[in-house]
């Protein structure tokens, strides 16, 4: 069968496709994003109708699988860890309601959050959610265990829960593709209140899930992925969890037989395969790429009859992502580094492209914020975060998607005066407006910057939802029409702009201003798509 | 045979044309390859960096080892040093000499010359001013390549041809500009 060079994402994705998936829905967030951009740009996707537009946020993306999963047909739903966060309203309560089509859900984490606020590791959410956990290995194994996790999904008419982290997601290697099969065709649930959970519903339904968890245990695809290597070695024996197993491969480089190692790669675990590892070894050294899951099941409560080793005895360090060094480390095998960095090395922070507009937006307001003190200016995430950085230092949150306005809010009601939210428009979009609406309520005295760059920068320049719609919305939300401001964020406007700003800031009272122009990145990107374009059809 | 690539840059400089032709020039010759990148957060300006492995056995980590890189590709004089200790003792320095300064505290340029010079086995070139000369400014990286090519354990025709095929979405005029880059870069770095 065709090998192809593919991202971790792109295995996922192109896996997707072959395996008979009519709809994919996302919200951009690194290290998720391709997995959906690969979708969109796949041509058979198109000819056979994939539906794969973004969805305003991860929880509006989770519903509508779950919707077209209600239709009979598979779906898939991929975003950072961070929107599980957003989405787990929907994901939890799918577990209770079970699924029709099967139905996919991808968890893209982020040890050593390279482009995150944390590092939480979403396979605690598969067990709080009591659904199957993939968990590959290399990029082979992420787009083969897609086919077995829709199947599962509707052999145990479940959501099946992927987990990836950045390494695999962000990696390229070949992966060979078996036969695609053809999408499902409608049907609706062969039981009318399966969906539906009113309480009475819901108990019944959630006794049954509980049982068919523990059945899991035993399902042979799953305990086909969780390989056990016996070895002579009764000293240590080795667990491994996920990507994990390559770093000890690693470092074992010829000897792999020195050590019994348990390599897992789906949850629920099966308990048997657990004992037969402990029982054969004095101790037990436990690599996870993620929260310490499987150690702290492994020390239970009272950590006394099993010796173990990991991340919560600092055998590995207990946060940050694992490699070979740090296995290595664990092991107790002496590895030499290279040379260390010489000290001529400097920082490299991320900082804005030269002529964003969000630059020009921050160095307006930090003129005006002068007169006012210092620290009063909420944010979040997006490229307009690195204003929290020199030579802006002006931004003074950032915690999670749409916490600007509503912690704005807050402050306010606790008299911070004048307090500011600034805040991107996907991110708007995505969770913002219903914080606004709060803030209309009560005409909370905030002024909000609804820094609008028609597009979602920071990922890579994905359409955004709120594009040309920002205004329409805020006025629709209630927003007083007076104290609705446009500026447009150009060096040449900065004394205008400042005027603006300044007298918004001065109103008792709620204030939006929008500040519009489009990121350069974007859209140089599309004048050479457009360019292309031309270029072809002439 | 394996050989082991450390690329690096700063977000937004390209890095990963030269990964992506050391990937398909690695295809071709059926090599084994894994190549992690840097998304997200660190492509506004700040450092990036690519692991490149390939192998005529299995590869396991995505990640180069600590003290294992065959080699560090660099197209910033200061990012070649920062992965120092991903760099096997016996391995090799290619980098491009221009920097590229979008920090307030960039160090002083002859203190980075004398730091590049202490490494031993570096060969660094003005990848810049050579890709010019070709009447392709934008060529630099392909320069990089060439010079570092000498390194890589494969025949300099393959490289060319994954050239081609890289950029023949583009046209003739820039898939030569490109080959005529890679090689400069190969002679550039013959002579030093
Ligand atoms: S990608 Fe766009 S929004 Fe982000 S810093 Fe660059 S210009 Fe600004």
């Amino acid at each position: 069968m065709q090998k192809l060079l593919l991202l971790g994402d792109e295995a996922i994705a192109q896996a997707a496709l072959d395996a008979g998936m009519s709809g994919m829905y996302a919200y951009p967030g690194t290290p998720s994003t391709e997995i959906m951009e690969y979708i969109q740009a796949s041509p058979r996707a198109a000819a056979e109708g994939v539906r794969r537009e973004w969805s305003s946020n991860e929880k509006t993306a989770m519903e509508a699988a779950l919707g077209m999963s209600y239709a009979g047909k598979r779906a898939m739903v991929a975003m950072k860890h961070v929107g599980l966060n957003v989405a787990a309203d929907a994901f939890i309560n799918s577990a209770v309601t079970g699924v029709n089509g099967g139905l996919v859900v991808v968890a893209a984490d982020d040890p050593s959050m390279h482009s995150s606020q944390n590092e939480q590791d979403s396979r605690f959410y598969g067990r709080f959610a009591m659904v199957p956990v993939l968990e590959p290995r290399n990029q082979q194994e992420a787009y083969d265990m897609i086919f077995d996790a829709f199947n599962l999904s509707e052999k145990y008419k479940l959501p099946v829960l992927i987990r990836i982290t950045t390494r695999l997601a962000h990696s390229r290697a070949a992966v060979e593709r078996r036969d695609a099969r053809t999408q499902n065709s409608s049907s609706l649930p062969s039981d009318p209140r399966q969906f539906v959970l009113l309480p009475a519903i819901a108990r019944k339904q959630y006794r049954a899930l509980t049982g068919l968890y523990e059945k899991l245990r035993t399902d042979p695809v799953l305990s086909g992925y969780n390989r056990f290597a016996k070895s002579d070695n009764k000293k240590t024996g080795i667990i491994t969890c996920g990507i994990a197993y390559n770093y000890l491969l690693e470092n074992l480089e010829q000897h792999h037989d020195d050590f019994p190692v348990l390599s897992l790669a789906a949850y629920p675990v099966n308990s048997d395969a657990i004992a037969e590892l402990v029982e054969s070894c004095d101790r037990v050294l436990v690599l996870e790429e993620g929260y310490p899951l499987i150690e702290e099941q492994l020390r239970g409560l009272l950590d006394r009859d099993v010796k173990v080793a990991g991340r919560l005895d600092a055998t590995v360090p207990r946060d940050g992502e694992l490699n070979p060094a740090i296995v290595a480390a664990a092991m107790g095998m002496k590895k030499d580094s290279g040379k260390e960095v010489p000290a001529v090395v400097r920082q490299r922070p991320p900082s804005f492209c030269k002529g964003c507009g969000h630059a020009d937006v921050f160095s307006a307001l930090a003129e005006v914020m002068k007169g006012y003190g210092p620290r009063r200016v909420f944010s979040d995430i997006g490229c307009y975060t690195l204003g929290a950085l020199p030579p802006f230092n002006m931004v003074n949150s950032c915690v999670d998607m749409g916490a600007s306005v509503t912690m704005a809010v807050g402050a306010a009601d606790a008299g911070l005066f004048p307090a500011v939210a600034f805040i991107g428009d996907s991110t708007f979009t995505h969770s913002g407006m219903t914080g606004l609406l709060d803030a209309v309520i009560k005409d909370s005295p905030i002024t909000v910057i609804i820094s609008d760059n028609s597009t979602t920068g920071m990922t890579g320049g994905q359409q955004s939802q709120a594009t040309g719609r920002i205004e329409s919305i805020c006025l629709g939300l209630g927003v007083n029409p007076d104290h609705l401001r446009m500026i447009i964020p150009l060096r040449k406007n900065h004394e205008e702009n400042m005027a603006v700003i300044s007298e918004e800031l001065n109103h008792h009272g709620l204030s939006v201003i929008i500040a519009m122009r489009e990121c350069i990145q974007t859209a140089s990107r599309n004048k050479k798509a457009a360019a292309a374009k031309k270029s072809q059809t002439v | 045979m394996k050989c082991d690539v450390i690329l690096a840059g700063v977000g937004g400089q390209g890095i990963l044309s030269i990964a992506a032709t050391i990937g398909l020039a690695a295809v071709e010759r059926g090599l084994f390859l894994k190549q992690s990148e840097v998304h997200g957060m660190s492509q506004r300006g700040g450092d990036v960096q690519s692991h490149l492995r390939i192998s005529d056995s299995e590869i396991h980590s995505d990640l180069i080892p600590h003290g294992g890189a065959d080699l560090i590709i660099s197209v910033e004089p200061m990012e070649a040093l920062r992965y120092l200790p991903w760099l096997a003792p016996e391995g090799w320095v290619i980098t491009n000499s221009v920097p590229y300064i979008n920090i307030p505290d960039y160090p002083d340029i002859a203190e980075l010359k004398a730091a590049l010079e202490d490494n031993g086995n570096t060969v660094v070139l003005d990848a810049d001013s050579i890709a010019r000369e070709l009447g392709s400014p934008r060529s630099g990286n392909m320069v990089i390549l060439g010079a570092a090519s000498s390194f890589i354990p494969m025949p300099f025709e393959i490289l060319e041809h994954a050239v081609q095929q890289l950029f023949s979405r583009k046209g003739e005029e820039v898939v030569d500009l490109n080959i005529q880059a890679l090689r400069a870069g190969r002679e550039a770095a013959g002579r030093e």
